[in-house]
């Protein structure tokens, strides 16, 4: 029954993107961090290995490991056939916890320099990640910070009971203590005018997004000295300039900072520590486990309360007034938050902590260099090579497009890197280099491959945390265990093996069936071509998310096409043990996004 | 074969039928025959017919005898009652199961070897004695358990594997079927579905003796040039004379048709068998005709496929025995053991 329709473009197999969407957390990771691929070696106890895998792509395993905004787990398929994602975060962790001594296996620094100077403005994520990009090309990368450590945001605002400061200096110190690597601490750049007539070759501007946004309301002024803002507060609380805070707390906002600030003040006396939001607790930009474990240390979640007024009585604060409001939405879809018509809200408090956004600041760039700005007061910038209109000027991190988090201030390290080495050796930044990916067949035997494709049936393991009423007297406690190795080897099981691909040859194909029949998800079909969106609907089950491309090969003897939607697929291998002829291959898709430096080490044995 | 249970894990918007079941309720352990055999396919429609048709898998026997095909009940309807008999014996067995019991599905699922050569007479009795059942041959032309020696199916002139040619005439087991009085008599193809599943659903709702002959490619022994039983040489020959939707009481009728190119048979349980006609002037409710037919075309070298026959209004083996109606295992002790004054009235009856 062949219909005279506009048939489907075949996938092409040999652009990295096809597979690599595949993929959906390497994908989904601003990094690109081969996921699976690391999953796999812990599973295997190679945590070194595994470490390693990360720290290329993403420079701070143990970091991420414990404070990743994980974009990758929303997108994980598991959490489509499944009820939860496989907790790739905290696998992470697992690689860093358990690792040996890799510095040997760091990408070697040369003693001979290049010649070439680089500054960078800021000791966080992004700037140490264009350090270790360029310093084993030869650079000379002087970075500059107004602290005495290096680390940035993630020294400064997450509190150590979620981040251990040790692991911090290690992971630091694998940038900035291997050579190549200046370091400026406690030197604040004041004038980029200044640092541009140093000489330097190029600078990264990395120096984050630092101002916290204030409340203004009546009662705001004369309550100062009981309202502190989140970041700053945090920051001090972190470097220990601020030891208590009254019993009873209101924490302003619903971002992870509220959630850091809450927490924290949990720690250090706050016995009556709620969250205040704006918006419906559904809305709120924290990440839901950040808003679990507040909850689940006795932090009420207030919704839909906006702050009228604070309350105080000889210039101390006594509580907060909020008005109620519910959401409407117009024609367009669009929020509105109008009152509900309910009374006001009264929260009584000592103290108020106002986490309710953070802004750029540029205080210390000229406005006459030629650096233009937008008009929300951001660099002018090129999305892709992160370069200003200064051209020896590069930005990256929170400092280039807004406060976002560290998995995307290491990307913008990286892509920033390639742009400086380019510009560096005289070449067109825009000119980026392709990605290294590599397809290799699993194949050992005729039923055998070289992975695990026996498909786990269990549930997300939860990770261990201290006791409650231990983990709440010490701030520098870390809360969360970490997996055992016992516990991590079954929850790196749950992973699909997603870079696994089914990789379909139309030529082998005798269109028996076998693969339709025993596909335990039903996502291949052999039907008549047509067009995408009528196709999708008649396949053996109806291809319905449309963010999962098809695979379609055409080139069978029939004449129909072979359709897979890559949705569901657990990549088990059924297809390809139950082909007859070959057809199908379960091919290893490794990709590494380009770096500007080579490779630490060769990636772990096919 | 592969070693490692399929997983469990389905597509997460899997339907669900009148039972509440999804399709993979329907399966059964995974199967341990050649990748890519065509039995798998078959198992694979039977699975979808059970399920579209919402059989409640406790209330179906099925019934296989020895060779591959008689392996596969092992791979689909995992919730059912089983018995895999000696070789080529199942028709008895179903037999007697389907005298004792007639309240049971009967799915007998056989070989070539099985059905047309060691159990050719067992298949002949049980056809003609027209017990109630969907008996599938599962038909590859060749021995494939022994490593493809010519079946009983093979056709004349076809070669082996290894070059020898078949100079045994072949036997037919849709024209036996249809001297012997089979009321459903069908053949299909295993790599072709759309086709396989309605004649399967057909024939489980069929009260007769329903027989399906289904051309099942071993990809081992038999998938080669010069085989009648490939996939490609299948593709080829394949000439369906219908296309069958089995509608059940309640689905409306969707899709419309110009006048004559449908016909419509209504079953005795309400189900209405709708045959789109492939093929201008063929009468499936005309045995001999169907006979004639399918001489003419296997002379012109062509594979009928299709519903081939059918009868509207069959009888079974219980109508002509006037058996209980009851299945035996439900029976009390009163009916099952009448009493001497019984054996007497029958002793007289017969002096």
């Amino acid at each position: 029954m062949l219909r005279e329709t506009s048939a489907l473009k075949p996938t092409d197999i040999r652009n990295p993107d096809t597979f690599h969407k595949v993929v959906d957390c390497q994908w989904a990771c601003p990094a690109h961090t081969p996921v699976p691929e690391y999953i796999r070696l812990i599973a295997a106890g190679r945590y070194s290995d595994a470490y390693l895998v990360n720290w290329h792509s993403n420079v701070f395993p143990g970091i991420l490991g414990r404070t990743c905004d994980r974009p990758c787990e929303p997108a994980c398929r598991r959490g489509r056939v499944e009820e939860e994602p496989v907790a790739i975060c905290r696998l992470k962790r697992v690689a860093a916890d358990n690792k040996s001594d890799i510095r040997g296996r760091l990408t070697p620094i040369p003693a001979a320099r290049n010649g070439k100077r680089v500054a960078c403005i800021g000791a966080g994520p992004a700037g140490l990640t264009v350090a270790r990009d360029l310093a084993p090309l030869g650079y000379e990368v002087h970075v500059y910070d107004g602290a005495a450590q290096g680390g940035g945001f993630i020294r400064s605002q997450i509190p150590r009971f979620r981040l251990p400061a040790e692991v911090i200096d290690e992971e630091v110190g694998y940038v900035t203590d291997r050579g190549g690597v200046v370091t400026h601490y406690g030197q604040r750049v004041e004038s980029l005018k200044a640092l541009l007539a140093e000489g330097y070759d190029a600078v990264f501007v990395g120096s984050g997004a630092p101002r916290g946004r204030d409340l203004d309301v009546p009662g705001r002024a004369e309550a100062a000295a009981n309202i502190h803002i989140g970041i700053d507060w945090l920051s001090s609380v972190s470097f220990g300039h601020v030891k208590e805070i009254g019993r009873r707390v209101i924490v302003l906002g619903g971002g992870n900072t509220a959630m850091d600030c809450c927490r924290s003040a949990r720690r250090l006396g706050g016995e009556q520590v709620s969250v205040v939001v704006r918006s419906g607790f559904e809305e709120m930009k924290a990440s839901p486990w950040e808003k679990e474990d507040a909850m689940r240390e006795g932090i009420p979640i207030l919704n839909y309360l906006v702050p009228k007024q604070v309350l105080h009585e000889a210039g101390r604060l006594t509580g907060m007034v909020f008005e109620t409001v519910k959401a409407e939405y117009d024609a367009r879809g669009r929020r509105r938050l109008v009152p509900s018509g309910e009374p006001d809200v009264t929260i009584e408090a000592d103290d108020v902590l106002v986490a309710i956004g953070q802004e750029n600041a540029f205080p210390w760039i000229e406005r006459d260099i030629g650096l233009e700005f937008d008009q929300w007061g951001l660099p002018v910038l090129d999305a892709a090579t992160h370069q200003s209109t200064v051209p020896q000027v590069f930005f990256g991190g929170d400092a280039a497009f807004g406060p976002k988090n560290i998995i995307w201030a290491v990307a913008h390290g990286h892509a920033a890197a390639i742009s400086i080495d380019l510009f560096c050796r005289g070449e067109d930044v825009r000119n980026r280099p392709p990605p290294d990916a590599r397809l290799i067949s699993q194949k050992m035997g005729i039923h055998e491959w070289s992975y695990d494709n026996d498909v786990s049936l269990d549930l997300r393991f939860k990770v261990p945390h201290a006791a409650e009423e231990v983990a709440l007297r010490d701030i520098a406690l870390e809360v969360e265990l970490g997996y055992d190795r016992a516990l991590a080897f079954k929850e790196a099981q749950r992973c699909l093996n997603c870079d696994v691909e089914t990789v379909f040859s139309a030529k082998l194909c005798i269109e028996c069936d076998a693969c339709v029949d025993v596909c335990p998800t039903d996502c291949i079909t052999f039907t008549a071509d047509g067009e995408e969106a009528e196709l999708r609907q008649r396949l053996k089950a109806p291809a319905l998310n449309m963010d999962q491309p098809l695979y379609v090969a055409d080139g069978l003897k029939t004449g129909r096409v072979m359709v897979k939607d890559e949705d569901v697929c657990l990549h088990c291998g059924m297809c390809a043990e139950r082909c007859p002829t070959g057809a199908w291959d379960m091919q290893k898709f490794l990709l590494q996004s380009a770096q500007a430096a080579p490779c630490a080490q060769p990636m772990a044995a096919e | 074969m592969s070693f490692l249970p399929k997983p469990k894990l389905h597509h997460p918007k899997l339907p669900l039928n009148e039972l509440g079941f999804t399709r993979r309720d329907y399966e059964g352990a995974i199967s341990t025959l050649c990748a890519g055999c065509g039995h798998d396919s078959i198992s694979a429609a039977i699975i979808q017919a059970c399920w579209e048709l919402s059989i409640a898998p406790h209330r179906v026997a099925k019934m296989s005898g020895i060779g591959c095909s008689s392996k596969t009940p092992d791979y689909f309807l995992g919730a059912s009652h089983g018995f895999n008999s000696v070789h080529g014996r199942m028709p008895s067995v179903l037999t007697g199961a389907n005298m004792a019991n007639r309240d049971l599905l009967y799915l007998g699922v056989s070989g070539d070897g099985d059905s047309a050569s060691i159990g050719f007479g067992q298949f002949a009795h049980s056809i003609r004695r027209a017990v109630n059942m969907t008996y599938i041959v599962e038909n590859n032309g060749v021995y494939g358990l022994t490593k493809g020696q010519f079946s009983a199916t093979s056709d004349k002139g076809s070669k082996a594997k290894k070059g020898a040619v078949n100079t045994d005439e072949a036997i037919d087991l849709v024209g036996i079927a249809l001297q012997l009085g089979a009321t459903y008599v069908a053949r299909s193809f295993s790599g072709d579905k759309a086709q396989l599943v309605p004649l399967i659903k057909g024939a489980l709702r069929h009260p007769g003796p329903a027989f399906i002959d289904c051309i099942s490619p071993c990809v081992a022994f038999n998938n080669h040039e010069g085989s009648t039983k490939s996939y490609d040489f299948v593709r080829e020959h394949n000439e369906a004379m219908n296309q069958l939707d089995v509608i059940l009481g309640r689905m409306p009728i969707t899709t419309e048709y110009a006048p004559g190119e449908v016909r419509e048979v209504t079953q005795h349980d309400g189900s209405v068998l709708r045959l789109r006609k492939l093929h201008e002037g063929y009468d499936p409710t005309d045995r001999v005709a169907a006979l004639h037919h399918l001489h003419e075309r296997k002379a012109a070298g062509e594979i009928v496929t299709g519903l081939l026959y059918v009868d509207p209004e069959p009888q079974d083996m219980h109508a002509h025995l006037g058996t209980v109606e009851r299945p035996l295992n439900a029976l009390e002790d009163a009916a099952l053991v009448p009493g001497a004054a019984a054996l007497e009235r029958i002793n007289a009856a017969l002096r």
